[in-house]
């Protein structure tokens, strides 16, 4: 390599670690405090004004709010925790965010490196426990090697498909001095992000497309990761393919634009997951064909040939064998393909979606947004308060049966406007996750959608609200149950309601200790009021609601099924 | 699908805890390594991994695929044993008694072994060759009163004309050579 002119400066690691997060641009980072990363933390203390810490209050929540961050900004999250049950409470987040290609850098703190390998007070092997679950991961101990790890740490967690880094640096590292220079990183000759298309791929892709009778795109996160809306409407609007998306695909497009059929999958759309085994091509963007989506895989896209743009050659023929692999990111390869396929409409073939859209507003829809029994539905709450907020929020979910009626119920404008747990389905997710998200949009309105028993899994980052007073609406669709487990235990295990009752605290009390604004609603006929209070309120808000105890998500596509035996009932 | 026997050779930097990040893809899918082997190349700093697995083709390409995209990875393959020349080394251990007495030195000259080292009261032979070679004069020294027997895993080098550098230059980003 060549010799570089280096102005250095002399420093302790842990003012590197800070100088090198201030390099790669992070003013925001989300953490806890502990022995073995004090030093950082010391650091911190002279850097208030330029790097804002966020003190959460359990190190899982600190990561979750880094992802939050992260997925509705598109920058890298970073969270900052400390050795042995710092590091280990990290790990749900960690893998949250593997699993759903979220770009983190984690920096914990270990021991010193002479007590490495002793069973020292709070050391735990953070790398060995975070391999499966990060795209990288290292140990530093010497200061000297910050810069260079951390500079890696942030290429590695954004580029390509993204994923968590964690940086594991021993307290010696920390304290002793080393002389500080920042490179960021562009190139690493083990690693290649992005892999270019082949032609002759993306010529067969577009004469599949051109022979096409009943052709349906699917859309995953990878549109989101690859700031590809804008290519993918050009794609879709002018070969006039119907598109319907993946959980974490959804805002991808916006709600109400025509080509927009709805969701695939295990609580997705009647006519997405029935005509997925009409259709004759099925043209996969930036999604990985995971079981939520294809139901089983025997059984799925019966009819059809199949395109796959990915980025990750590793998913190519994992889960399904495709007929043309379009590798490299949909931001660059949808153009090539869009520039080789003629222009369609599809009319007939679009007309078909709409057919099943009728019987699933008949069967389902319908009742779950005006419904004919007393009892409050979460549908209809989730639609009220996506209308109100004129279906341009940014929309948190934690994980279960709201989360599904979040994103089946939500409507979206802009991209990056939902942050659910999607491949790990996180429960206990929804709350630190709001936090961050919030902090990275201020400009706009986040409402979290959250069950009350994953709101007991991360109840106390209420207090991370109380601390910075941020805005986040809360609306807690209490069914005293754990109502998706329960949801199965009726369908497929004789109402045996094992260990899914939940006698629950009275949370408005919770929320108040806490300082939050509370609202509990049990009557239908005053939810508009309180929707309309909670939107018009400043500040942090608990808005409870009762609904009811029983309620199921449909369509669902049982768990081995094939997607087109989609139940309504 | 059927399952045979395969070796995956992986090119890697020389760094500490990429040995566990590989053999985690393969227990993850509970496939059993049969053997494993982890060398320097001619580059400096490259690794070299040679690891013999018998699984579905199918699940192969995955693994494969998975090994190639650890950032630490420059480049993984998988071949058949038509595709490469391999071999294993084994170490027999005899007490020098029967070695004498029995002949040993006709059974080195039939077997292609050697005899490595000499000591008071036992001799070391070595003999490298397929499994099933190691595995046969394994049977032929039964009778000699073997004390000790260790086999190593496979090293394998590949049929293709190339060497490392060409071959490795030819990945997507081929300024490689140039760090």
């Amino acid at each position: 390599m060549e010799k570089e002119q280096k102005n250095t400066k002399k420093m302790t690691g842990s003012h590197a670690v800070i100088q090198s997060l201030l390099a790669e641009g992070v003013d925001l980072i989300f953490g806890y405090p502990g022995g073995a990363i004090m030093p950082v933390y010391d650091a911190l203390y002279d850097y208030h004004d330029k790097l804002h810490h966020v003190l959460t209050r359990h190190e899982q929540g600190a990561v979750h709010a880094a992802q939050g961050y992260a997925r509705v900004t598109g920058k890298v999250g970073v969270s900052i925790v400390t050795s042995g049950p710092g590091a280990t409470n990290a790990v749900t987040g960690i893998a949250d965010a593997m699993i759903d290609s979220t770009p983190l850098v984690v920096i914990s703190g270990q021991v010193g490196s002479s007590l490495l390998g002793t069973d020292a007070f709070q050391e735990i092997d953070v790398v060995g426990i975070t391999q499966p679950i990060t795209k990288w991961n290292f140990q530093i101990k010497s200061a000297q090697e910050i810069p260079g790890a951390l500079a890696r740490a942030f290429y590695i967690a954004r580029s390509g498909r993204p994923g968590p880094v964690l940086i594991d640096i021993t307290k010696d590292a920390q304290s002793s001095t080393l002389d500080f220079a920042y490179t960021p990183v562009t190139k690493i000759r083990s690693y290649t992000p992005v892999n270019a298309p082949d032609e002759s791929q993306i010529l067969k892709a577009a004469q599949l497309i051109n022979e096409a009778k009943k052709p349906l795109i699917l859309v995953g996160q990878g549109v989101i990761l690859g700031g590809a809306e804008n290519e993918l409407k050009t794609f879709a609007e002018k070969t006039g393919i119907p598109a319907a998306w993946t959980l974490l695909g959804l805002s991808a497009l916006p709600s109400d634009h025509p080509l927009n059929v709805g969701m695939l999958g295990m609580h997705g759309n009647y006519g997405p997951n029935v005509l997925t085994n009409e259709a004759d091509l099925l043209i996969a963007i930036g999604m990985r064909f995971d079981d939520r989506v294809t139901g089983n895989t025997k059984a799925y896209g019966v009819n059809a040939k199949f395109i796959h743009m990915e980025l990750d050659p590793a998913e190519i023929n994992k889960i399904i064998k495709v007929d043309a692999p379009i590798l490299g990111n949909v931001k660059e390869t949808l153009p090539l393909l869009t520039a080789k396929v003629i222009k369609n409409n599809h009319a007939e073939w679009r007309n078909e979606f709409k057919k099943y859209d009728v019987v699933e507003a008949e069967r389902i829809i319908n009742e779950e947004l005006k419904p004919s029994k007393d009892g409050i539905t979460m549908g209809e709450v989730i639609n009220k308060i996506s209308t109100a907020y004129n279906d341009d929020a940014i929309c948190i979910t934690d994980v279960g049966q709201h989360q599904m009626m979040a994103s089946r119920y939500f409507k979206f404008k802009q991209t990056r406007s939902i942050v659910t747990s999607g491949g790990l389905g996180t429960m206990g997710f929804g709350l630190p996750a709001a936090i961050g998200a919030k902090m990275g949009r201020p400009d706009r309105p986040v409402v979290l959608f959250v069950g009350d028993g994953g709101f007991q899994m991360t109840i106390q980052e209420l207090g991370t609200i109380f601390q910075t007073e941020i805005d986040v609406k809360i609306v807690l669709l209490n069914n005293n149950f754990l109502g998706m487990v329960r949801q199965w235990q009726e369908l497929f295990f004789d109402k045996r309601y094992a260990s899914t009752e939940l006698i629950n605290p009275d949370f408005q009390t919770i929320a108040k200790g806490y300082g939050l604004h509370v609202e509990k609603v049990t009557n239908r006929s005053s939810l508009d009021e309180s929707i309309g209070r909670m939107i018009k309120s400043k500040g942090a808000y608990l808005l409870e609601v009762i609904v009811e105890k029983e309620g199921n998500v449909f369509p669902m596509v049982p768990a081995g099924a094939s997607v087109s035996d989609v139940r309504l009932e | 699908m059927e399952k045979e026997l395969y070796t995956i050779t992986a090119f890697s930097e020389n760094h500490i805890g990429l040995l566990n990040r590989i053999t985690i893809i393969f227990t993850r899918r509970h496939l059993n390594i049969e053997s494993l082997t982890v060398s320097s190349t001619e580059m400096k700093g490259i690794h070299r991994f040679t690891i013999v697995v018998e699984a579905s083709l199918d699940l192969i390409e995955r693994v494969t695929n998975q090994i190639e995209k650890l950032p630490e990875v420059l480049r993984a393959a998988w071949y058949v044993n038509d595709d490469i020349v391999y071999r294993e080394i084994a170490l027999y251990k005899i007490p020098i008694n029967y070695a004498i007495d029995r002949n040993i030195e006709q059974v080195l000259r039939e077997y292609n072994a050697r005899l490595v080292d000499i000591q008071n009261d036992f001799v070391i032979i070595e003999k490298t060759g397929h499994v099933e070679d190691t595995e046969k004069l394994y049977d032929v020294l039964k009778p000699y009163k073997i004390l000790q027997f260790v086999r190593s895993g496979r090293i394998s080098i590949s049929k293709h004309k190339k060497e490392l550098a060409t071959y490795l230059s030819e990945l997507p980003i081929n300024e490689y050579i140039k760090e």
